[in-house]
């Protein structure tokens, strides 16, 4: 972030507080008509505008998810996109009211930041990318590399933190704007660029000049659990957001998706019909209508749509991220 | 009337004062509400994270975000003291060319000066730094123009005494070296600095009365010395006040730094806020330490131009 937009953003955190409190956000979604959410500025797969100007991926999901469940339509979402140094000042502000940047959760960002993580949407680990004409097998080759890297990312840490475990160097060229590091890997500045190996495989397949020319390495040197981001001290809106996000994996769980939410709408399934609010009042315990899970499921599919929809096109393999009866961790707590 | 007056600023004091506590107050309090993090007490933490270049700073992801920061201004410092002084040199030269009887010559210079003052210093910075890592080699291939003296994509490497530079694994050690960051930075900063600074001596030896001139040729004084003794002297003193204003602009433009990844102290902020959450502080850091080097600059430019300036003649 430059220092005029970190500037902006922190004295509006300070001034616009006192009329930003007054309401609950759910209120002040309600009131506004639209769902505000943060998103990368262009990460294939996870959130990026396609040819047509619309925003389309993952992260993107989870928003219309909300907005479907609030709305009952998973149009009224505004995005903004967000760097990975704006994104937490932009949600502390109240700039945004989800941040859904493909985030990495962690116990520092959970607790000093003022935000909390609602659940995990893509579990992930960093990884590294080389030419392939370098020769490099391993990440243990890689002493005297020069790295290209993105600021304020848990990238960065870990990236010093495997060279300091492994007694290796390394040249950090740091760069904020993802186009710009981009440029500076491609163009040979750096010998690796390291990031999640989501973002790898999405750049490699949607950004390199010829992808068959980097090879991903097979080290993946830490957990990186992806997830949304609500502020403190708002829990209506936090279990919001989060049971959006597990409707999506519940869903896929009961077999219901977009194709069949209709037809399984009478299923007899005691399950089913919770989930789709024929029976029981789970809408109103969130305070939202009694078919918010059955809008999320019919406008924007359940997770294994989603991630067919947007990731599967790119080369991501379901892998941890399979659903906990096939050997994943995708698991959503009991909707009833 | 005068108690007016006294009145009239104090009430006006205490209204600021009134506002900085207020704002204060107020962030602070929303701070806690939201439970975000505030104070000061995260400089002394562990940083975590490398910086590229550390200059003669020892430094180590080990080691704490103020030492980190203190690794970041040495790199301001460091580009904008360089910068300085090669746009001055730059500029001199460009705005005497400007002014010579040469046709050619002064064509260049204007030249120079409309293209470099009219398209702004963050796209020029793109361009130095392309112009290194697109069209230079990979440090496998470098050009290698003089014995010893490399150029790749990974900066500029020559020999020091006693040691040479070597391609070892993936680049070159040995010897010393300017990074492309760096490099694209002080050449940005110069050149464009430079473009301006040209037009004060131009202006500034320019507003020498044509009376002078004449009288120093009238003396016998040859072209070379009727400018070093008659005009210079004189133009120098207006030349100060604007150049201070140049000196002052380089020093702050040192902070689009960021967007070619030099780590300069405004990169170092960003990182920091970024990773301990504490936007409001890591601003105030970049705030006060901008503000220092500005007022020091501009401390020791008016002592210059109080020593240059004519005695009783002073504004």
């Amino acid at each position: 972030m430059n220092p005029s937009r970190a500037l902006a953003f922190a004295l509006g955190a300070v001034l616009c507080a006192g009329a930003a409190r007054a309401q609950s956000t759910l209120e002040a979604v309600q009131k506004k008509g639209y769902v505000q959410c943060g998103v990368n500025v262009g990460l294939a797969g996870f959130s990026q505008p396609d040819s047509q100007g619309v925003w389309k991926g993952i992260d993107v999901d989870l928003c219309r998810a909300v907005a479907a469940a609030v709305f009952g339509d998973a149009a009224k979402v505004r995005y903004t996109p967000l760097t990975a140094q704006q994104r937490f000042t932009a949600l502390q502000s109240g700039e945004v009211d989800i941040l859904s940047r493909n985030t990495t959760w962690t116990i520092t960002r959970d607790t000093s930041l003022g935000l909390n993580f609602v659940g995990i949407i893509y579990y992930d680990g960093q990884g590294f990318m080389v030419p392939a004409k370098k020769k490099v097998k391993s990440a243990r080759q890689l002493n005297g590399a020069t790295v290209c890297v993105q600021p304020g990312t848990t990238t960065e840490l870990n990236l010093a933190d495997y060279f300091r475990t492994h007694n290796m160097k390394f040249k950090p060229v740091v760069i904020e704007k993802l186009e710009e590091v981009l440029n500076a890997y491609f163009s040979g500045r750096c010998d690796v660029y390291t990031t999640d190996v989501s973002g790898l495989v999405a750049v490699r397949a949607s950004r390199a000049p010829r992808p068959a020319e980097h090879v991903i390495l097979p080290e993946v040197i830490s957990k990186e659990p992806l997830g949304p981001a609500v502020r403190h001290g708002d829990d209506r809106w936090f279990d919001i957001v989060k049971w959006s996000l597990y409707a999506m994996i519940e869903a896929e769980e009961l077999g219901l998706s977009s194709k069949n939410i209709e037809q399984q709408a009478g299923s007899p399934n005691p399950s089913i019909q919770r989930f789709v609010g024929a029976t029981g009042d789970i809408g109103k315990m969130l305070g939202l209508d009694n078919r918010w899970a059955a809008n999320i499921v019919k406008q924007v599919g359940n997770y294994g749509e989603s991630f067919d929809a947007n990731l599967k096109p790119l080369g991501f393999e379901r892998g941890l991220n399979k659903l906990w009866t096939q050997g994943g961790l995708m698991y959503a707590p009991p909707v009833r | 009337m005068k108690a007016r007056g006294l009145a009239l600023q104090a009430a006006l004091a205490a209204a600021l004062a009134l506002l900085a506590w207020w704002l204060y107050s107020n962030a602070a309090a929303n701070l806690t509400a939201r439970g975000i993090a505030s104070g000061f007490a995260f400089l002394r933490r562990e940083a975590g994270f490398e910086i590229g270049e550390t200059g003669l700073l020892a430094y180590s992801a080990a080691d704490s975000y103020l030492r980190a920061l203190a690794v970041g201004l040495a790199n301001t410092f460091r580009v904008a003291a360089l910068g300085i002084v090669l746009a001055t040199a730059l500029g001199a030269a460009i705005g005497l060319a400007r002014l010579a009887p040469n046709w050619l010559l002064a064509r260049l210079a204007s030249a120079y000066v409309e293209t470099l003052r009219n398209i702004p210093l963050l796209v020029q910075l793109f361009f130095w730094y392309a112009l290194i890592t697109e069209s230079l080699p990979a440090p496998a291939d470098a050009l290698q123009p003089l014995p010893g003296l490399f150029l790749s994509n990974r900066g500029i490497f020559f020999p020091l005494p006693g040691s040479v530079p070597q391609l070892s694994g993936f680049n070159f050690a040995g010897g010393a070296g300017l990074s492309p960051e760096f490099a694209a930075l002080l050449a940005g900063l110069a050149t464009y600095t430079a473009a301006f600074i040209a037009e004060i001596v131009r202006a500034g030896i320019l507003s020498v009365s044509r009376g002078q001139r004449d009288a120093a040729r009238s003396l016998g004084l040859e072209r070379r010395a009727e400018l070093r003794h008659v005009v210079l002297p004189q133009a120098l003193r207006l030349m100060v006040p604007p150049l201070t204003s140049q000196y002052l602009n380089l020093a702050k433009n040192s902070s689009l730094a960021v967007a070619i990844g030099y780590p300069d102290l405004v990169s170092i902020a960003n990182t920091t806020m970024n990773q301990t959450g504490q936007a409001i502080e890591g601003v105030a850091v970049i705030m006060a330490v901008f503000l220092t080097i500005s007022l020091s600059i501009s401390a020791f430019m008016n002592w210059y131009n109080r020593r240059a300036a004519l005695r009783g003649m002073a504004p």
